[in-house]
């Protein structure tokens, strides 16, 4: 699609005699929130890190902003505007969530060849990292270490950590993992607001919050998209009911 | 020509000596994920018993295999009462935990054994020389090192490849964490898989010592060299351990013998002189290097964890 | 400024105590302290700059100590064939450990945990193998070097109360230097890349570069220490880079406490403090107790290290900054 701000073609990865991704093409255009839903195993972490750039597929390309990042590493695509949350938590335990968020700013804040002046007291790191934990609520936790803070602020900060790399795209690896309805709920409202922003590709089980929040839906399975499309036509969709919505013990139904 | 054949035939045998060093230390590595820097005191434990029990009971044989026991039962020892609290931490606290050991091992031999050294003469039936080819005559015990090497790695291969302790090493190596899930006594096996490769290592320093004296911190030197085998065969890999003992073992060789000769080719006499050992020391750590250039994880890694 | 905590007491303290040995020295006419605290001071500097890339950076290198020799032998090459300017053979020295650093680090960092621990050890010994293979330069048993380094009448180097100094200034100098860099960009890029690696590429760090800045930088360092201990000891041998002096240097910074700039000052007085002194307590408790003369005392020394240090990884991993933080809070 022409004005497609990610577009993936034809992916396949293969891990000795299992096919992980089999031939995964999907297109978002700017501005969309496209979610992906499936069962567990359907491949959805080999396709993030495909998308990222820790795996190399197989066969296929992705395309990002007019230009092919297939064999670009990691860091780069970072630079490009592809940021990513992790669906275990990934933060830097032994520092302060402030640290946490301020080391991404300075990865996009020019390079970091710089040994005397004291980085924690540069106001071009500090402020858009305090803007950040502002953006998702955690501004009380500032100087806080990761390691005491709770899991759902942490996952709060995964957040705040993509944004801080002024990205044009989020990739949300299961940003409700682990948490409790509340916090849950506050992760819906964050993630509407940030729609409104960013193109954002969401991987989630929660279901109530993916027909909240998602534009288009594409189902995963063993590897393959089954289904691609509206809330409404996914919810209908007979084979994904069958493959996995069925499955769901309670499906919302969310006008 | 002759020189070659005789060079290359060391260096085959010293390439299998390293394989029993670096064997066992890639199977610790690779099951228990210990970084083991007192291998090397093994080594030397096993040639001092050697010495030991052949003073004692005038029986070459006889010394070798009570060696190879007391190696055993000192690398099992060790490990229940020393490194078994080092499994599951930072390689660093492996590093500095048996770098203790270490150091302990070369003061506790010194002040058991005398800052001397031993010797550990060959009986007159080895002492003798077998004609290969024709007019071509190598030490016969350098031919049986060969010989009981790599009956060893075919053992090694048997036991790892046929038997079901084996298949508890193989499965290990590639995935610590499924081992104890299935119920397997960890302890024991950990401890086992240690005292093989202790008893490898001192079976390889009691074979070395009629050839080289039996000294404190013999073990530190070829203990290097086997860390270069496991670096370029891949951690884990036994099948990389041996490829990569007889390509570091004969490059070793064959290159110090030949390198200054070679050298003399492009340099004048006096360049080579100086610049052959000195490059020749170099050599198979330059190898290395340009290896790790092309594989940075060796050249047969064991399944990635 | 700093929080008045027992152990930043203790460090202000030590280095108090450093900066009036030869004072001290001169009045109790104890001339052998200030030797030993010279050489104290040197391994500090090793200890501190290993600790750069260990401590702070995560990396692990049992070959730090070939930075010593490489350092020491252009010192002492350069002096041999006539060149006693410390004009040129200090930035030459330190040069050559840059550029060592740079190849082998540039190999190394390729690679992660046990791999690079055994690779840098691997490069330590191939350096120490040529040491040994230097005929011209005393092979085996080493290069006497017959002048200090010559600063054009700017500093006698052979003057042990100045060069004393000249050691202490360094050493102060390196750890604020490593103190700097610890705080800057660079450093918290290097620090980020110990804690979280995946994190680091993931956020836009490309970590590789770094690394390798933080390992040439360190090399540097030491390679100040090589040149400082060359001079001390009139004399360079491969035995200063052989990997067990790599092994001491790791021992010092974990035993005085990797998560800070002075922590491996204090590894490196307590470490060589008690090789020195313990082997003559030995002596003399065993002396009071058996009522005969103990023979052995510093062999008695190293059976005893070995497992202290065993002891030390199980249950003092914080080393002495850790044992001293826990004063505060117990």
């Amino acid at each position: 699609m022409a004005d497609a701000l990610l577009s993936v073609e034809g992916i396949t990865k293969r891990f000795g005699g299992v096919l992980a991704s089999d031939g995964i093409t999907l297109s978002l255009p700017a501005g969309e929130l496209h979610a992906i839903i499936g069962p567990n195993g359907a491949g959805k972490t080999t396709l993030i890190g495909q998308l990222t750039g820790e795996i190399t597929p197989n066969s296929g390309r992705i395309i990002f902003d007019g230009q092919d990042i297939t064999a670009l590493p990691t860091y780069q695509r970072s630079m490009r505007g592809l940021a990513r949350s992790f669906q275990i938590t990934s933060l830097f335990a032994d520092f302060t969530a402030l640290d946490n968020v301020a080391l991404a700013v300075q990865a996009h804040a020019g390079n970091s060849f710089h040994f005397w002046r004291n980085a924690r007291t540069e106001e071009e790191l500090r402020a858009p990292a305090r803007a950040a934990l502002e953006r998702v609520g955690l501004s009380h936790r500032a100087d806080n270490l990761v390691s005491s803070i709770s899991h759902g602020e942490q996952r709060q900060l995964e957040i705040a950590m993509a944004l801080a790399t002024n990205p044009r795209m989020l990739l949300l690896d299961e940003p409700m993992a682990g948490m409790g309805p509340e916090e849950s709920a506050r992760m819906v409202k964050l993630l509407l607001e940030l729609k409104k922003q960013y193109t954002i590709l969401l991987i989630e089980h929660d279901m109530e919050a993916v027909f909240a929040l998602a534009d288009r839906i594409s189902v995963l399975v063993y590897g393959r998209v089954i289904a691609t499309g509206l809330p409404d036509a996914i919810r209908a969709n007979a084979e994904v009911r069958q493959a996995y919505l069925g499955e769901q013990e309670a499906v919302v139904v969310n006008g | 020509m002759l020189l070659f054949v005789e060079q290359s035939l060391n260096g085959l045998q010293f390439g299998l000596l390293l394989f029993l060093l670096a064997a066992g230390l890639t199977l610790v590595f690779g099951i228990m994920d210990l970084v083991n820097l007192a291998h090397g005191s093994l080594y030397m434990i096993g040639a001092y018993f050697a010495a030991t029990f052949a003073a004692l009971t005038g029986s070459f044989v006889f010394a070798v295999l009570l060696a190879l026991v007391a190696t055993l039962v000192v690398g099992m020892a060790v490990e229940v009462i020393a490194l078994r609290r080092l499994y599951g931490r930072d390689h660093l606290d492996h590093v500095l935990g048996t770098f203790g050991l270490l150091l302990f091992f070369n003061e506790f031999v010194r002040l058991v054994w005398g800052p001397a050294g031993l010797s550990l003469p060959l009986p007159a039936w080895l002492n003798t020389s077998f004609q290969i080819f024709p007019g071509v005559y190598y030490p016969t015990y350098r031919l049986m090192i060969i010989a009981v090497a790599l009956g060893v790695a075919l053992l090694l291969y048997l036991v790892v490849m046929r038997t079901r302790v084996g298949m508890l090493i193989r499965a290990g190596a590639s995935n610590r964490e499924m081992i104890g899930a299935l119920g397997i006594n960890i302890k024991l096996l950990y401890t086992f898989v240690f005292g093989m490769g202790a008893a490898l290592a001192g079976l390889a320093g009691m074979m070395q010592a009629p050839i080289l004296t039996v000294q404190i911190g013999m073990g530190e030197n070829i203990l290097i060299l086997a860390f270069v085998v496991i670096i370029i065969g891949g951690i884990g890999s036994i099948r990389g351990a041996f490829i990569a003992s007889i390509l570091v073992g004969m490059i070793d060789t064959v290159g110090r013998a030949f390198l200054p000769d070679v050298l003399k080719l492009f340099l004048s006499n006096a360049a080579a002189s100086t610049a052959g050992p000195a490059l020749s020391s170099m050599l198979i750590y330059l190898v290395m290097a340009v290896i790790l250039v092309w594989r940075p994880e060796g050249l047969f890694p064991a399944a990635s964890k | 400024m700093k929080a008045l905590t027992v152990r930043n007491i203790v460090v202000g303290a030590l280095l108090v105590f450093l900066a009036l040995v030869p004072v001290y020295s001169q009045m109790t006419g104890n001339l052998f302290l200030m030797t030993l605290f010279t050489r104290i001071v040197i391994l500090a500097i090793a200890a501190v700059s290993l600790n750069l890339i260990m401590g702070f950076g995560g990396m692990v290198s049992f070959g730090h100590a070939a930075f010593l020799g490489i350092a020491g032998y252009a010192v002492g090459i350069l002096a041999h064939e006539g060149i006693n300017s410390g004009f040129i053979q200090w930035p030459v020295a330190l040069i050559a450990c840059a550029l060592f650093a740079l190849a082998t680090g540039a190999l190394s960092l390729r690679t992660r945990g046990v791999y690079f621990i055994m690779i840098t050890l691997a490069f330590a010994q191939m350096i120490y193998y040529v040491g040994v293979s230097l005929d011209r330069y005393g092979a085996d048993d080493g290069l006497t070097i017959y002048r200090r380094s010559d600063f054009a009448g700017l500093i006698n180097l052979s003057n042990k109360t100045t060069f004393y100094y000249v050691c202490f200034i360094c050493l102060v100098g390196t750890c604020y230097l490593v103190w700097r860099i610890v705080n800057s960009r660079f450093g918290l890029a290097i620090q980020g890349a110990r804690s979280n690696e995946r994190r680091m590429r993931a956020i836009g760090f490309p970590t590789y570069r770094y690394r390798l800045t933080c390992y040439v930088i360190a090399g540097v360092l030491c390679g100040l220490s090589g040149i400082l201990l060359a001079n001390h000891t009139d004399f360079i041998s491969p035995a200063v880079m052989h990997w067990t002096r790599s092994g001491d240097l790791i021992v010092m910074a974990v035993l005085g406490g990797m998560g800070s700039v002075l922590g491996p000052v204090m590894g490196a007085v307590a470490l060589l403090v008690l090789e020195e002194w313990l082997p003559h307590a030995i002596s003399v408790v065993g002396e009071f107790v058996t009522g005969r003369p103990v023979v052995a005392a510093k062999e008695y020394w190293a059976l005893i290290l070995g497992p202290m240090l065993l002891l030390v990884v199980l249950f003092a991993r914080g080393g002495i900054d850790g044992l001293l933080e826990k004063i505060r809070r117990g």
